[in-house]
C-alpha cells in the first residue's frame, strides 16, 4: 500500500535544506516543502518526517507570521491617534485600538492614551484580525490579557512553542508546578517567566531554553523532569546548611 | 613592481595561482556569524571575503516601495574601502549600484515573494576583501544568510564564473586572471531546478567557447552547492543524542 | 523586539545596578571579553578585527601616496573614517555616514592624532610634494553596544599591524621598492567609555545598558598617563565628581588593558 511505503529520497528526521527533493509522485506537500514539476521539496531547513501520504519539514529556523486567535506576547512602540503600534516580532507590525483597551466610547480629545499604553510597555494579546491586504489588529479584551508589569522575557523560535508546551500541556504545567513560575508563551516566540524568587525565574528560563536547544532528540522529558527534581533538591539543600 | 607577466596559463596548463583550468580556489563558508541581523553568512573564496546579514521580511522603507500583493527584496553590494588595492571610497560606486541590482535578480527567483505581501528582506552584502568573483561569492553567502534567516526558498542560488585567459576556457578567475584574461563569464545558479539566475559577461568569446564556460561554470556551481548544504547543516547540527 | 528596551527590563536593569550586577553578570567596572586578530586582510597594508564581547568591529588601513596639507609641507596625512553599514544593526541605515558614524571616527582620530602616537613627520616623502596618506577605516561588523572603545582598540591594533611601502628616490624621481618598513608608532592610546545609569557609572556599556544610559565620557590615554582625547555624549550631564571619577576609572582599566596586551 502507498501509505505504508516511505519515500526513498530521505530517512526520517533527517536534516534537509532549501531545494532538496524529498519525494515524487503520490505524495502531498506538508509544511514547509513545496511542489514543483511533480516533485516535492523542501523550502526550510529542517527535519523532514512524512504523515501517511503528507511530507512535513519541521522547520529549524522561520519567524512567526500572525493566525487569528494566536496569543502573543509585543512591545507597544508607539502611542498614535486612535490605538498603539505594537511591535510582536512578526514581519508586520500589529494596532491595537484605544476602543479595544477602554470600556467606554473613546473620546480623542478627552482620553490621555499614554496613560494608559506607552512605548516600552509589555501586553500579552490576541490577533483579532489578520489578512493580506491588512496588519494584525490586537485584543486585550479577554482574561489574563493586557499589560505586563513583571517578570522576564526570553525570546524562542517559534516553531519550538509546541515542544515546549508539549502533548497535552504536558511540559508546560510541569515546568509551571516545579518552579512555582506563571509562564506565559506567546505563539510569536515571546516568553513570559514570573516567579516569587530570582532563583525559581531562572530556573524555568533555564529549562526552557534547553527544551530549544534539544527539541528534536529523543528522551527529552525525562531529562527536563530529572533536571528540575534536581535543581530544587539542589535549593533545598541550601537552606538546610544555613 | 606588478609588471604585466607574459602568460596566465603556461605550456603544462598550469595558472600563475598554480590552478588547473578547471580547479576551484578554495572555498570556507559560515553561516550565523552575526547576532543582530536575522540571517547571516560569511564566505572566503580565493582571496575573497565577504560577509553578508540579511534582515527580515520586516515592514518596508521607504513606504513607498512597498508592494501591495508581495514581498520586496532589497539587495545593497558595497565593497570596503580597504577591500582593494587602492583604497576606495566609501561611496557607492556605479559598478556597485549594478552589482546590487543583478544580484538581486539573480536571489529572486529563489523565493515565494507573494507569500508575504506588503513586506521586505533586506541584503546587506559587505566586501571585505576582493580577488575577483566577487559576486558569485556574494551570491553563494547571500543565499545562505536568507536561508539563516527562516525565509522560505526554492532552493539556495550558488555562484561562480568561468572565462577565458590565453586560448584556454578556465574556472573562476581570480582578480588578475580578471583583469588581463580575454572574458569572464559570472553565473548563479539553483541546482535542483536546473535554473540559471544570474548570466553577465566580460570580454569576447566564440559561441563554442562560451557553451563551454558556462558548462564549467555551472560544474562549479555545482561542487560550492555542496559545500552550502554542508555549512548550513553544520550550524544547525542535529544533537543527536546527549550522553548523562 | 523592536530595539526599544521594555519598561520591565529597564526596571531589571536598574536593580540589578543597585546591587552592583549588570545583565551579563559583570560587575559595574567589568569590561566584557576582548578578542583582536590582526593581520586578517592581506591586501590592506594593516588591519585588526576587534571582539568586545558580541560588539565585532574591523579596522583596515591603507597607505596611499599625496600630496601635504599646504600648512603642513612636513607631515603625511593621516584621515579616519567610520561607516555604520546596516549589517551590523536593525538600525543603521545604507546611506551616506550620519552623526554618529562622523562622531565616532572623529573621537578615535583625536586619541591617535593628539597622543602623536603616529609620527606624521614620518610620512614625509619629499616635503612640500609627496608624502604618505595613511587612511584607516573603520567598519562596525555587529553592533551590541560601545562601538568608541571596541573601533579604538581596532584602530590601534590595526595600525600596530601597519607596514609601510619602501621606496627611494633616484634622480630626483619617486621609486617604490620591494620590501616593506612597520610603521613606527610612538605611543598605544587606549580609549575607556564610562556610561551614567541612574548615577551608577558602568563601563563598557552593552547595547541594552546604553539605550537606556542617560550619557557617557569617554577618556583616551597615553602609557605615560596622561590623557589625550576626551568626548562626552548622550543627552544628560555628568557632575564634575562624576567626571573625575570616570577618568579614574579611564585611566586604570586602560593601565590593566595594556598589561594584558602587552602594549
Amino acid at each position: 500500500m502507498i501509505g505504508d511505503f516511505m519515500p526513498t529520497f530521505f530517512e526520517k528526521k533527517q536534516l534537509v535544506t532549501p531545494g532538496e527533493m524529498l519525494a515524487e509522485g503520490d505524495y502531498l506537500p506538508g509544511e514547509n516543502t513545496y511542489v514543483e514539476a511533480g516533485k516535492i521539496y523542501a523550502s526550510r531547513i529542517g527535519l523532514v518526517d512524512s504523515d501517511n501520504k503528507k511530507v512535513n519539514v519541521v522547520a529549524l529556523r522561520a519567524f512567526y507570521v500572525p493566525k487569528m486567535g494566536d496569543i502573543v506576547i509585543g512591545t507597544v512602540i508607539e502611542v498614535g491617534f486612535n490605538g498603539w503600534t505594537v511591535d510582536i516580532k512578526a514581519p508586520y507590525t500589529a494596532m491595537l485600538r484605544a476602543s479595544d483597551v477602554l470600556s467606554r466610547p473613546f473620546k480623542p480629545q478627552n482620553d490621555e492614551l499614554s496613560q494608559v499604553l506607552t512605548a516600552g510597555d509589555l501586553i500579552v494579546a490576541k490577533i483579532a484580525t489578520f489578512d493580506r491586504a491588512h496588519d494584525p489588529q490586537l485584543t486585550v479584551g479577554e482574561p489574563g490579557l493586557g499589560k505586563i508589569t513583571r517578570g522576564q522575557i526570553l525570546h524562542v523560535t517559534p516553531t519550538k512553542i509546541p515542544r515546549i508546551i508539549g502533548r497535552k500541556g504536558s511540559m508546560i504545567s510541569m515546568i509551571k508546578q516545579e518552579t512555582n513560575c506563571q509562564i506565559i508563551l506567546g505563539l510569536n516566540g515571546v516568553i513570559l517567566v514570573t516567579g516569587k524568587t530570582l532563583e525559581e525565574e531562572e530556573l524555568a528560563i533555564f529549562v526552557i531554553r534547553k527544551i530549544e536547544e534539544e527539541s528534536h532528540t529523543s528522551g527529552l522529558t525525562d531529562r527536563i523532569t530529572h533536571l528540575l527534581k534536581e535543581k530544587k533538591i539542589g535549593k533545598v539543600e541550601e537552606n538546610k546548611v544555613e | 613592481m606588478n609588471e604585466k607577466p607574459d602568460k596566465l596559463i603556461d605550456k603544462k596548463g598550469i595558472r600563475l595561482d598554480g590552478r588547473k583550468a578547471d580547479e576551484l580556489r578554495p572555498v570556507k563558508l559560515q553561516v550565523g556569524v552575526l547576532s543582530h541581523a536575522d540571517g547571516s553568512a560569511y564566505i572566503e573564496h580565493g582571496k575573497n571575503k565577504i560577509l553578508v546579514g540579511v534582515f527580515g521580511p520586516r515592514e518596508v522603507h521607504p513606504k513607498h516601495l512597498m508592494q501591495p500583493d508581495r514581498m520586496v527584496l532589497k539587495v545593497r553590494y558595497h565593497m570596503a574601502p580597504f577591500s582593494v588595492q587602492e583604497r576606495k571610497s566609501p561611496a557607492p560606486s556605479r559598478r556597485e549600484v549594478e552589482l546590487s541590482k543583478v544580484i538581486k535578480e539573480s536571489l529572486e527567483p529563489a523565493l515565494f515573494l507573494e507569500l508575504y505581501p506588503r513586506t521586505g528582506v533586506d541584503v546587506f552584502i559587505e566586501v571585505l576583501q576582493a580577488d575577483g568573483g566577487t559576486r558569485c561569492a556574494a551570491i553563494t553567502a547571500a543565499a545562505l544568510a536568507i536561508a539563516d534567516a527562516g525565509v522560505p526558498m526554492r532552493d539556495l542560488v550558488v555562484g561562480c564564473a568561468a572565462g577565458k585567459v590565453d586560448d584556454t576556457v578556465v574556472l573562476d578567475l581570480y582578480d588578475a586572471e580578471d583583469k588581463l584574461g580575454a572574458a569572464d563569464v559570472p553565473v548563479a545558479y539553483m541546482p535542483a531546478l536546473n535554473a540559471i539566475t544570474l548570466l553577465q559577461m566580460d570580454g569576447i568569446l566564440e559561441p563554442a567557447e562560451f557553451e563551454k564556460a558556462v558548462g564549467m561554470a555551472m560544474e562549479g556551481c555545482k561542487k560550492i552547492y555542496e559545500m552550502q548544504k554542508e555549512a548550513l547543516k553544520t550550524k544547525y547540527m542535529v544533537v543527536k543524542e546527549v550522553e548523562e | 523586539m523592536s530595539s526599544l528596551v521594555t519598561k520591565v527590563r529597564l526596571k531589571q536593569i536598574e536593580q540589578l545596578l543597585e546591587k552592583g550586577k549588570r545583565l551579563d553578570d559583570r560587575g559595574l567596572l567589568d569590561t566584557r571579553e576582548i578578542k583582536i586578530e590582526q593581520g586578517l586582510i592581506e591586501k590592506a597594508e594593516g588591519s585588526a578585527r576587534v571582539f568586545l564581547g558580541k560588539t565585532e568591529v574591523l579596522v583596515g588601513v591603507k597607505v596611499g601616496l599625496g600630496e601635504p596639507f599646504p600648512d603642513t609641507p612636513n607631515d603625511g596625512v593621516l584621515t579616519v573614517n567610520a561607516e555604520l553599514v546596516p549589517l551590523a544593526s536593525p538600525n543603521f541605515e545604507p546611506g551616506p555616514p550620519d552623526e554618529s558614524s562622523i562622531e565616532l571616527a572623529r573621537v578615535v582620530d583625536r586619541g591617535i592624532r593628539e597622543s602623536k602616537c603616529v609620527d606624521t613627520e614620518k610620512l614625509c616623502i619629499e616635503p612640500g610634494k609627496k608624502v604618505f596618506v595613511v587612511f584607516v577605516d573603520i567598519y562596525v561588523l555587529n553592533h551590541d553596544g560601545n562601538l568608541i572603545d571596541a573601533a579604538a582598540l581596532a584602530a590601534m591594533a590595526a595600525l600596530i599591524n601597519t607596514k609601510m611601502p619602501n621606496y627611494e628616490i633616484k634622480d630626483g624621481e619617486l621609486k617604490m621598492k620591494q620590501g616593506y618598513t612597520q610603521l613606527p608608532l610612538k605611543s598605544h592610546p587606549i580609549t575607556v567609555t564610562t556610561g551614567k545609569i541612574n548615577n551608577r557609572l558602568i563601563i563598557d556599556p552593552w547595547i541594552e545598558e546604553e539605550q537606556v544610559m542617560d550619557s557617557r565620557i569617554t577618556f583616551a590615554t597615553k602609557e605615560d598617563g596622561t590623557i589625550c582625547a576626551i568626548q562626552k555624549g548622550g543627552s544628560s550631564y555628568f557632575t564634575p565628581q562624576q567626571i573625575l571619577e570616570a577618568s579614574k576609572i579611564a585611566l586604570d582599566k586602560a593601565a590593566e588593558l595594556r598589561k594584558k596586551l602587552d602594549w
